[in-house]
């Protein structure tokens, strides 16, 4: 297939490929941290070079609301946020999915306030993690655009209609410099097609009430095909997957598997940590010693039955965080792995380490001490409570 | 503008069947809205009493595509849709001219929509804003807002043995909307039909964003005897209350001057929230609200004079 090799960042390409599927509406604010593709894409707008009505709003909670004014209609509908602005989002996220609108939003993972922070973690997303949005996280460049890209197919598949965010890594990936490869602009709009009909508030002959009172009578019932649909999707987003990898090459899953099939030792993580401890597993390979490496791409929905397998042989897995559950055990992520491997009759052993809050860099030594800390483990056969690594206590 | 006759003819898109208490005078605001409207419409409402007495799954009273995504962004909501409108009539995909109705609570106006209300006249969208403004949250319970009415009672500025009601007057939000320079602004009582009709079909036919502001009798709020609901707007018409206008580019036309103008008590008289005003000892709260209700209309005949 056509297609050319660029050098952007992580802004950049997500705001390439927004560009490339030329959305009918675009509603976003800059909240602090304001991220930069909204404000590229403004440049297209201003140059005609997309056909996107832009809303330019006065708060994320007005660009998420916008976007489900505007997907209501049918309009392919896209905003970017990140941080503090999705946090504002947070009311509308949970609507958006729920009115079943397939909203296309590019994250830039950032951390929280307060201390007020505009460097890489994942609180943001991870607190967005039961709204009903599906979210696929990237390791690199390449993979924000082909996410993002994918991203639209997804959500607007008659099967799923649910919002999807793809994210980036804060600073790290947003305004880094990176090569990718990506496509011509007429192969991503035959990739993504028009979207697919489904209800819509432009539909005079057979008008809808979206966004009725529901009571004690049916909240349940349309709670509960969210929660069908957010499995269904499963399938889908493989489907999606496949047909991407046919134009491109490249094939994306649930997760991605570095040396794991032999692997004793392994570290689940998400994110560009991948790309640091990918360099670590080889390394230690290279000493012989049994490791490998499993990055979650797709967070949700969560794939626990294929994640359950490809870990389950494991004998220590550290599960990294790169956002702190404050439940005084845990983070998000290490949740998700001990429930999916509890129906494992191999139960492998398990400790969590919190890492890189506040875009703390996370260098090559600190993947090195998770996996000495996953040698100790077996050496006095027992996992200690969660570790906090890179961090001053 | 139609005659009774005609809009009575008129297929009616806000329709029977809602749960609105009697006497409300949303229902009544929402139907001559609608009825004013002879073409394709969008309808989004704010939480709020409408939206909840009028959308009851699996039942509707808009025949007319209807939204509601939350309370304090229904301007917001029908941004993205008269955009994505704009877009999409461009690309050949609609071919109707179609109409976008926000209708919002005081609450969902004054105060946790005042943002995304002002973010909206700001960016011009083509809609027209309808405040079904009953001065307070009438919805969750009766609380004060910043459309309450100096004095009133309600059930967080209740009036108790030391505080008589609700401190402070109502905030202009005409004043506000009008200062955004948008094209269309007025003010209405659902208990003159012609004149809600009439500025209701101005406001569709503005080129940009239009806001009205309708007094709307709440008889469990206020409360009132529910048969009394359009007479009591009327009342606040004829005591400069709530005076009839409105601003057209900037230009301010009062649409009804009360041959007398009648005393505030009058309209305080008809309403339980403002009960205790009327007894001895409160003849200073009374006097201080009949004060400001003179300041306000004496500041609207000015504007209306010079501008």
């Amino acid at each position: 297939m056509p297609s050319k090799r660029v050098t952007k960042t992580g802004n950049e390409i997500f705001a390439e490929a927004m560009r490339q599927i030329n959305p009918d509406v675009v509603a976003a604010y800059p909240i602090t941290p304001a991220t930069e593709i909204v404000q590229i894409f403004s440049q297209f707008v201003a140059d005609g070079i997309v056909k996107t009505e832009y809303v330019a709003v006065e708060s994320e909670h007005s660009a998420m609301s916008a976007c489900i004014g505007s997907a209501a209609t049918g309009a392919r509908t896209m905003t970017g946020t990140s941080s503090q602005g999705l946090a504002l989002m947070w009311e509308m996220l949970y609507i958006a999915a729920g009115l079943r609108l397939p909203i296309i939003m590019a994250v830039v993972n950032r951390a929280l306030s307060a201390p007020i922070n505009i460097h890489c973690d994942h609180s943001d997303t991870m607190g967005a993690r039961d709204s009903g949005w599906i979210q696929i996280y990237s390791e690199n460049v390449q993979e924000a655009y082909d996410n993002l890209v994918q991203a639209v197919k997804i959500a607007e598949h008659p099967e799923v209609r649910l919002p999807v965010m793809a994210t980036t890594d804060g600073f790290i990936l947003s305004h880094c410099l990176e090569v990718a490869e990506i496509l011509d602009d007429e192969t991503v709009q035959k990739f993504i097609g028009e979207p697919p009909k489904r209800p819509t508030i432009f539909d005079f002959e057979n008008p809808i009430t979206l966004g009725a009172l529901d009571l004690q009578d049916y909240y349940f019932e349309h709670r509960r095909q969210v929660a069908e649909t957010m499995k269904k999707s499963i399938r889908v987003i493989d489907e999606v997957a496949d047909e991407y990898a046919k134009l491109t090459g490249r094939k994306y899953s649930f997760f991605e598997s570095y040396y794991l099939d032999d692997a004793e030792y392994a570290i689940v993580l998400i994110g560009s940590t991948a790309g640091t401890a990918k360099d670590v597993v080889d390394k230690l390979r290279n000493e012989g010693k049994k490791v490998g490496l499993m990055k979650i791409r797709v967070f949700r929905p969560f794939d626990y039955l294929r994640v359950r397998k490809a870990l389950e042989n494991i004998k220590i897995i550290g599960v990294m965080d790169r956002a702190d559950g404050l439940n005084s055990f845990c983070g998000p992520l290490f949740s998700e792995i001990c429930t999916c491997l509890y129906e494992s009759e191999k139960k492998p052993a398990l400790m969590n380490f919190i890492y890189g809050l506040g875009g703390r860099e996370v260098r090559e030594e600190d993947i090195e001490t998770v996996f000495e800390e996953l040698f100790k483990i077996e050496k006095q056969g027992k996992t200690v409570n969660t570790k906090y690594i890179g961090v001053r206590e | 503008m139609p005659s009774i006759k005609e809009l009575a003819k008129r297929k009616e898109k806000f329709v029977s069947g809602h749960r609105l208490c009697p006497g409300c005078g949303a229902g009544v605001i929402a139907r001559l809205v609608m009825l004013a409207i002879d073409k394709p419409v969008v309808v989004g409402c704010a939480t709020g009493c409408l939206e909840v007495s009028s959308t009851i799954f699996p039942y509707s009273s808009w025949d007319t595509p209807f939204i509601h995504s939350a309370f304090e962004n229904v301007a917001a909501t029908i941004s993205g849709a008269e955009s994505a409108y704009k877009v999409l009539k461009k690309q050949g995909k609609i071919d109707k001219d179609i109409v976008f109705v926000a209708f919002g609570g005081d609450g969902g106006t004054y105060d946790i929509g005042l943002q995304s209300l002002s973010g909206a006249a700001e960016r011009g969208h083509r809609m027209l804003y309808v405040c079904y403004n009953n001065q307070a949250y009438m919805n969750t319970g009766i609380q004060r807002s910043s459309a309450t009415p100096r004095g009133a009672s309600t059930t967080t500025s209740p009036a108790g043995k030391v505080i008589p009601g609700k401190l402070q007057f109502s905030k202009d939000i005409m004043s506000i909307m009008i200062a955004h320079n948008i094209p269309y602004a007025a003010q209405t009582i659902p208990g003159r039909w012609n004149d809600i009709v009439n500025k209701v079909e101005k406001a569709i036919n503005t080129d940009g964003f239009s806001f009205i502001n309708v007094l709307s009798p709440c008889r469990l709020g206020w409360p009132h005897k529910p048969e009394m609901a359009m007479e009591i707007t009327r009342i606040a018409v004829e005591t400069c209350f709530w005076p009839l206008y409105e601003c057209e580019n900037g230009k301010y036309k009062l649409n009804y001057k009360p041959k007398e103008k009648k005393p505030i008590t009058e309209w305080l008289k008809l309403q339980g929230r403002f009960a205790h005003l009327l007894k001895p000892g409160n003849e200073h709260i009374v006097e201080e609200i009949q004060k400001e209700v003179d300041r306000r209309w004496e500041e609207l005949l000015k504007k209306c004079e010079t501008s």
